[in-house]
């Protein structure tokens, strides 16, 4: 295993916009990661996968920084977000967008107002042009214009998702953390998220990590997929995946529901191939 | 980072041109909309072409920024370095929407929408209370008819909580009034040399209104708002559907308890209060009359009647009632986010005291026309 937690190394040059080493998490007595170290490229969408308990929410809060890390080193887009503080730390948020389980959504807002919040914040802007970006993010995250005016508590649960994703995209950022973003959504629902996530990670040039399990995003969407095993990451393709000797890692890829995906996915591409 | 947005309309070859150079991100259209306001330079035809070959960086905020300049630039042609930013560039226009006009309401319409609204929810409120008291009355009954439906280790739990807990903050606060009134009683009944009659200023004081009142507003402020809190998370969590579905009514499980914990409580919380403000007028006269102990309570025995205590007793368990029912009701309004729970509790301890204090008013009346 080379540097990163990789199987092979996937870098072909690009820069770096995540890098954990040596990463040590605990609660108490109880170690969730240890000598964990993982690396993420620029442009690319990694999906983030292991069994239940293993710390999956813990890694992607510790990347975050709203679990701090007991050791190591975590590298956002070259900035080591233990050492950081004050204006630098604060300008760095600018650069993440976060989309919470449940959208997270600040319930005294209006949709609409969400998305301003981080504007407000970061760029200070005038009310007009901050309109004028929320309503060009409620529409790329395919709501309806409407839903700008309305309360988080009157969108469904698969409306409340995009507009937290409209909100996390509210500045552009390079970086965009998702967590379980299809769990919860019909199949018709997840598979248009799927590909809007595709899309705008392709338009807008960003790198993404999404926390799942929803084995068809896995194949749709994910360039590579990192999964949590024994307190560390194994990263790598889907095929690197599918080859890895391991006994969850073979469950769960070569399971029912994984064999499922498999096929749905070479379906598709037979189709597409014609 | 540094380099400024900056643009210009040009006319090259018969096609006016709009060319952009430096950072178009959302971090630098601040200073860019500054500087338009100022000095809007208008075009003098609307560019046909959209240069961006010069602009280092670009999101979409610069995108919609560069939109305007173009007046709208439908069918403008984008001269790009790479071909992301064409791309991002046709997102952002096939997403193209018009700025969102913000909504003009004259002030009368929205403070008659205001009023309307606010007299339709009090008609929706008073038709739920009175559902929420006909269904506790129900259970009610129905629990005498099966006792084993009173549910005695959630109300003893309840009664930890409003008695036990309660009992050091009501204990402390019933003193220093009891010390309050005795040294007001004293300074003002000096001036007619009657300071001896400040010991029926607090024992009448503290028996018939302030001990109760006191202790219901510390326990409307106290468990009042609890129970709202409890039951309101729960209502958010889906927990009281999961009950109705699992065939517990929330009513004999939730608030029956609350409701006859504190009606139990109450009384028990009151005396206490009347005790420990007794003992702060006491020692207070200690201090300022030099009075004993014993001749405090000896004057107390001989010029407060019992009925004064029991006055302020029997106003307890219906003031502990109004305010868990109160509780309880605003609970069970809270629907769907944390935003309702915060309302609705406050709503819950403004609606208590205020019921305690209109009660009080109406006991004081009841017992004019009684004579006691």
């Amino acid at each position: 295993m080379v540097e990163g937690g990789q199987l092979v190394d996937h870098r072909d040059g690009r820069d770096v916009v995540l890098k954990l080493r040596d990463v040590r998490t605990q609660f108490g007595d109880h170690v969730v990661h240890d000598h964990l170290d993982f690396d993420m490229f620029r442009g690319e969408v990694v999906g983030l996968v292991g069994g239940s308990g293993t710390g999956k929410s813990v890694l992607l809060r510790t990347i975050i920084g709203l679990n701090p890390a007991r050791e190591g080193v975590i590298e956002i887009l070259g900035n080591n977000i233990r050492r950081l503080h004050g204006k630098t730390e604060h300008a760095l948020h600018a650069h993440i967008g976060v989309q919470f389980q449940d959208g997270a959504l600040f319930s005294s807002l209006t949709v609409a107002e969400n998305i301003m919040v981080p504007i407000r914040e970061h760029a200070g802007l005038d009310e007009g042009a901050m309109r004028c970006i929320a309503a060009l993010k409620i529409a790329l995250v395919g709501l309806p214009p409407d839903s700008g005016d309305k309360k988080p508590s009157e969108l469904s649960g698969g409306m409340r998702k995009r507009a937290s994703l409209a909100r996390a995209l509210a500045l552009d950022p390079e970086l965009l953390f998702l967590d379980e973003p299809t769990a919860g959504l019909d199949p018709i629902g997840a598979s248009h998220y799927d590909q809007l996530v595709r899309e705008l990670q392709q338009s807008l040039g960003l790198s993404v990590l999404m926390v799942t399990h929803d084995l068809d995003s896995l194949y749709a969407v994910c360039d590579r997929i990192a999964v949590l095993l024994d307190k560390r990451v194994v990263v790598g393709t889907m095929d690197e995946l599918l080859a890895y000797d391991n006994p969850w890692v073979r469950e769960y890829f070569h399971g029912p529901r994984g064999r499922a995906a498999a096929a749905v996915q070479e379906r598709k591409a037979a189709f597409n191939g014609k | 980072m540094s380099s400024a947005p900056t643009f210009r309309y040009v006319e090259q070859a018969d096609t006016s041109v709009l060319e952009a150079s430096g950072n178009w991100t959302v971090f630098n259209m601040r200073g860019l909309r500054r500087r338009l306001r100022n000095g809007p330079a208008a075009p003098a035809r609307k560019p046909e072409v959209i240069d961006i070959t010069r602009v280092k960086h670009l999101d979409t905020a610069g995108i919609l920024e560069l939109l305007q300049l173009a007046g709208g630039g439908e069918g403008s042609e984008v001269r790009a370095k790479e071909q992301g930013q064409v791309d991002l560039f046709r997102v952002v226009q096939a997403h193209g929407v018009e700025t969102p006009p913000e909504r003009d309401v004259s002030w009368i319409l929205h403070w008659l929408d205001e009023v309307g609204h606010g007299l339709v929810d009090i008609y929706h409120q008073i038709i739920a209370l009175f559902a929420f008291s006909g269904e506790v009355l129900v259970v009610t009954a129905g629990a005498f008819a099966q006792p084993r439906r009173f549910r005695l280790a959630a109300i003893v739990k309840q009664m930890y909580e409003v008695w036990i807990s309660a009992l050091v903050i009501v204990g402390v606060l019933c003193f220093l009034i009891g010390v309050v009134i005795a040294y007001q009683g004293v300074q003002q009944l000096r001036q007619f040399g009657a300071e001896t009659f400040t010991v029926e200023a607090v024992g009448i004081g503290i028996f018939r209104e302030l001990g109760v009142l006191l202790t219901a507003i510390i326990v409307a402020g106290r468990s009042g708002s609890a129970f709202t809190a409890q039951i309101g998370t729960m209502q958010v969590n889906q927990e009281v559907d999961a009950m109705r579905t699992i065939g517990l009514n929330p009513i004999e499980w939730l608030v029956l308890p609350r409701i006859l914990a504190l009606v139990i409580s109450m009384p028990l919380l009151v005396f206490w209060g009347n005790m420990a403000g007794l003992l702060g007028g006491a020692v207070a006269c200690t201090v300022y009359l030099d009075f004993t102990f014993v001749q405090f309570f000896s004057r107390l025995r001989d010029t407060v009647g019992i009925w004064n205590f029991y006055t302020g007793m029997i106003k307890a368990p219906v003031f502990g009632m109004i305010i868990a029912a109160i509780g309880c009701f605003e609970g069970l309004q809270v629907r769907g986010s944390a935003e309702s729970v915060g309302q609705l509790t406050t709503r819950s301890v403004v609606e208590g005291i205020f019921c305690v204090i209109v009660l009080d008013a109406v006991f004081s009346i009841i017992f004019l026309l009684a004579g006691v």
